[in-house]
């Protein structure tokens, strides 16, 4: 018995211990949920809050995009979709199967959903359709108590209205891309789109806005519970442009067919009424998303669809150019109205022969016959007294060889040679055979449809050197109130080469006779240029020369012409550049025409439309 | 507390129901209803203001469960001990049988289907052990404990089921085993150097039990020595879990108002991580009134052991006392971040059945070792039969 007392003792003392024991862990546990609960609690009720409280991003329409008359380039369209939430859904694939009847779901689409569903969780929508029809949409609708999960949405995308036409200056948007993030939220979006090319591009900031917030409340799974605040943010703005869609779409139909480009200005703000470039695209696709085999299509094609040619086009500018040649001749007093060449039908300049268009020569010329005839000895003749650089350095008066800046992207700043350009680029001297070549507006020259027009706008205005817009707010190139500097080329000069470009259209003789406006009121004049692609040997010169029709077309003359109307009091400059075109007074002349004509005929048309010309700039 | 338990001076070899019935440590029913009660609240709380699907159902087990307690309870405590060493290998039969065609569930066989409900074997084992322990110490003459070879048996007795239950698997209850065990070894007054002996070796052994660990036993423990490492996997729950507390704060956010719970945040909610909804809903005040309640049971039945007059009731008041510590410790612990999160209910409040039931047959044992706490043993019966 004392034994086991004793052991009793033990068994006491150890409960005791155990019980002692027990007191400290329930204490640790209590100091554990003070520390927690006391000492910790403001960091763990924030985190609380970032657990429940997500904030959502509301992407903000993105702004129009109109034409000087407020018509729709771009706009944002409704567009239908269907989303599956797979949670609400019995099956996913009874509900794919049911939609499989009423609307066209292919195979490998049904998999993607069916693969995007498992990897959601199962309350996050998947887009299971979209940019369905009206009838489509309806249809889906209209069934839809047969579809469970399955749900109706009407998404904005975006949609251009004139589709091709405005494809070139509109440019599109498309997804996101890697080097496109730059912190700004809206870009990490699913499905956010932003400008790829065109203005959509180059004014992105401007019509995209700002993102509105929205606080919401969401359970452990994402969920939302119910909105806390909401921020609208700030819609894009619209942008205006200076283009009149009416002119462009002529425009742009009058080239159809050809690989081509014509620019339109206003010659005293240097507004762009038109800016065309064939063969155009659908933008819509970009937005869409384009197959495999239609983007292999659009970069393979020769005649480069995807190129603005208006302004990355860069074109011998050939006789086009002989207004500048015959300007630095005039200005530099090198030259009078007066001075005569004999052509004979080429020229010797050491070894070699340097030949005029028209093979049995035009005889005596001045100069006003020179330009009206486009005949290449007589500026041959003046290109070599004048001298390069002073050629060069009259051409960048007109806008020429430089970028000036623009609101496209692509814009390409030609080149107009000089003797330090040639050694600085190649190394080697200035040939004097190079100074004949560029009399004719050959060799190094190379211009942009663009700048053709400034050109010939610089010409028709007076000798201002207006700078071209596409924005119709002073966005770009400062203020329209103030005039434009002057290009400092005297009145008689360029009176001079103006009536010479009279006598091109209106007089018999002149190049483009055949392509002339005979209604007085709405009279051309102009320029034409065909310049040389290939080279033509002495062999050919000596067998016969082939006509452009039996040349395959890479290796035809592209075909010019630059003009102005109306002569009495000039309004409008235009270029046209048909690639491989021919002749520039048998095809790029008629075209200008016209364009020139439409031109005018939209001007009087909204003149007696709104009763006294409000809408002119 | 003591006042009350010294009412009654004579020592009857049977006593009348209404006797028991008096003899009763109501104070201790109250304590158990009441701690139900909150367990009912924050079950209606995590279903977001709903009896369904919970607070029915959990309802229908406590009833169950309080009428086997009572029943348990005015069984004379000589047949619980008569019956401690079948119940014992009954409780280690299933644990067998769970192993040979239980059913599968959360990745762990832990159930056997028993036609109208599944049976968890490993918490009736929880009580099983406290009883062939109490048993067999109740046996072995107090001299003979200090031999090693008196050992052999209560160790395998321990050692066997927590190794069934480790291979279901089940870490946490094989571990509540073991600490449950080898409690019952220090209260029978084994050396202590021995168990430096046995902790020594079962740290010796860590490295070769780790090889052995499922990967999520793994990732659980290497999630709470840094919860941080993985906040949207394994540590999810740990991180959730704190926040849910710590929120909280001193007065709570409100019955019915705790953002982590109702949003969903909170893991297991409704099971092993219940405690954190009351903590955050009712906050620090909440939280230590349900200690204050569980602190308050454990006195009554330390209180209830050490008052007992045999060696046999005196383990099992001790056993099932230290079993209840154990859970409510470990689960309490777990979800403040103190321990891993081994998958422990905390006792009374989380949903599930077995463990409730189990729970009150325990607390039916302790009633019936406060009953019958003066009655005459026989003396020392040994371990040979008769």
């Amino acid at each position: 018995m004392r034994r086991e007392s004793r052991h009793r003792k033990v068994l006491t003392r150890r409960a005791l211990f155990l019980g002692g024991a027990q007191v400290v862990l329930l204490s640790g546990l209590v100091g554990r949920m003070y520390y927690l609960q006391v000492l910790e609690s403001d960091q763990f009720k924030m985190l609380a809050d970032e657990n429940r409280i997500n904030l959502r991003l509301l992407p903000p329409p993105r702004g129009r995009i109109l034409d000087r008359y407020g018509v729709e380039l771009a706009n944002n369209e409704q567009n239908y979709r269907v989303v599956l939430i797979a949670e609400q859904a019995d099956s996913v694939e009874e509900t794919l199967e049911a939609l499989g009847k009423l609307i066209l779901l292919p195979a490998h689409e049904r998999a993607r959903v069916v693969r995007d569903v498992s990897r959601r969780r199962a309350f996050v929508p998947v887009t299971v359709a979209k940019n369905l029809s009206w009838e489509e949409f309806a249809r889906v609708n209209v069934h839809s108590p047969d579809l469970p999960g399955l749900q109706p949405e009407i998404g904005e995308s975006r949609s251009y209205p004139l589709g091709v036409t405005m494809a070139h200056i509109v440019g599109y948007v498309g997804a996101v891309a890697e080097e496109d993030l730059n912190g700004d939220p809206l870009l990490e979006l699913p499905g956010f789109r932003i400008g790829k090319n065109g203005i959509e591009l180059r004014q992105e900031d401007v019509l995209r806005g700002k993102a509105g917030v929205s606080r919401v409340e969401v359970n452990a799974f994402g969920r939302v519970i119910r909105e806390l605040t909401r921020n609208d943010g700030l819609p894009g703005e619209d942008v205006l442009l200076t283009i009149d869609a009416e002119l462009q779409e002529y425009t742009r139909q009058r080239l159809e067919g050809e690989s081509a480009a014509s620019v339109v200005l206003d010659i005293h703000t240097g507004e762009v009424l038109a800016l065309a470039s064939e063969p155009g695209f659908d933008p819509q696709a970009f937005t869409r998303g384009l197959t495999n085999e239609a983007w292999n299509a659009i970069v393979e094609d020769p005649r480069k669809p995807l190129m603005n040619k208006a302004v990355s086009g860069q074109y011998p500018p050939g006789s086009t150019f002989k207004v500048i040649v015959a300007l630095a001749g005039l200005e530099s007093g090198v030259i009078t109205r007066d001075h005569r060449v004999f052509c004979n039908g080429e020229m010797e300049l050491g070894n070699a022969k340097f030949h005029c268009w028209k093979r049995a020569g035009h005889g005596e010329l001045h100069l006003l016959q020179g330009i009206e005839q486009s005949c290449d000895v007589y500026f041959y003749d003046l290109a070599l007294r004048v001298g390069v650089d002073r050629i060069a350095e009259m051409a960048e008066r007109f806008g020429l060889g430089r970028s000036s800046p623009f609101g496209l992207p692509g814009v390409r700043s030609g080149s107009i040679p000089t003797r330090d350009w040639k050694l600085a680029t190649y190394g080697v001297p200035w040939q004097q055979g190079e100074t004949l070549v560029t009399g004719i507006g050959q060799g190094f020259v190379l211009a942009t449809p663009l700048q053709l027009a400034v050109m010939t706008a610089r010409l028709a205005n007076g000798g201002l050197a207006v700078t071209p817009k596409i924005l119709r707010q002073s966005v770009e190139g400062g203020g329209e109130t103030e005039p434009p500097p002057s290009i400092g080329v005297s009145r008689g000069s360029l009176s001079l080469v103006l009536e010479g470009m009279n006598r091109v259209s209106n007089s018999e003789r002149g190049t483009a006779y055949r392509a002339r406006i005979t209604s007085k009121e709405f009279a051309l004049a102009g320029k034409s240029g065909t310049s040389q692609v290939r080279r033509i040997t002495a062999a050919e010169r000596a067998d016969r020369i082939r006509k452009n029709e039996e040349l395959p077309w890479a290796a035809r003359d592209h075909a010019l012409f630059v003009a102005f109307a109306p002569i009495a009091a000039p309004r409008y400059a235009v270029s046209v550049i048909v690639e491989h075109g021919g002749s520039g007074s048998g095809t790029a002349a008629p075209i200008a025409r016209d364009i020139l004509l439409q031109v005018q005929d939209l001007d009087q048309r909204r003149r007696s439309r709104s009763n006294g010309g409000r809408l002119d700039g | 507390m003591a006042s009350h338990m010294s009412t009654l001076g004579d020592r009857p070899a049977t006593m009348t129901l209404m006797r028991k019935l008096r003899n009763i440590s109501w104070m201790l029913v109250v304590l158990i209803a009441v701690t139900a009660g909150v367990g009912f609240m924050m079950l209606y709380s995590a279903a977001n203001g709903s009896i369904d699907p919970w607070v029915t159902r959990q309802f229908v087990r406590f009833c169950i469960g309080v009428a086997l307690m009572f029943f348990v309870a005015f069984v004379d405590i000589r047949i619980w001990l008569r019956l401690a060493v079948p119940i014992y290998a009954l409780a280690l039969a299933l644990l067998v049988a769970v192993k040979l065609m239980g059913t599968v569930g959360m990745g762990a066989q832990r159930w056997v289907d028993l036609g109208i409900f599944n049976l968890q074997p490993s918490e009736i084992m929880k009580i099983a052990l406290v009883l062939g322990l109490a048993r067999y110490f109740h046996a072995v003459p107090p001299e003979e404990i200090g031999r090693l070879r008196w050992l052999i048996i209560p160790v395998a007795m321990i050692v066997a089921p927590a190794t069934l239950v480790l291979l279901q698997p089940d870490l946490g209850t094989a571990a509540l085993l073991i600490a449950g065990g080898m409690m019952m070894l220090f209260l029978a007054g084994v050396r202590l150097w021995k168990f430096a002996v046995v902790i020594g070796g079962a740290l010796a052994a860590i490295p070769f039990a780790w090889a052995h660990l499922r990967g999520y036993q793994q990732e659980r423990i290497l999630t709470f020595l840094d919860p941080e490492r993985d906040p949207l996997g394994a540590g999810y729950h740990i991180l959730q879990s704190k926040i849910a507390l710590g929120s909280g704060g001193i007065w709570g956010k409100g019955f019915l108002l705790g953002t982590q719970n109702h949003l969903n945040f909170l893991p297991e909610k409704q099971t092993d991580f219940i405690f954190t909804t009351l903590a955050e809903e009712f906050g620090l005040l909440g939280g230590l009134f349900l200690l204050a309640l569980y602190a308050a049971m454990l006195g009554y039945g330390f209180a209830i052991g050490i008052r007992s007059r045999s060696y046999f009731a005196r383990f099992v008041g001790l056993g099932v006392t230290g079993t209840f510590f154990l859970y409510v410790f470990v689960n309490v612990a777990m979800v403040t971040g103190l321990v891993p999160v081994v998958g422990v209910p905390l006792p009374l409040i989380s949903y599930g059945g077995t463990a409730m039931v189990t729970l009150l047959i325990g607390f039916g044992l302790l009633l019936s070792v406060y009953i019958h706490r003066d009655v005459q043993f026989p003396q020392r019966p040994g371990l040979e039969p008769n």
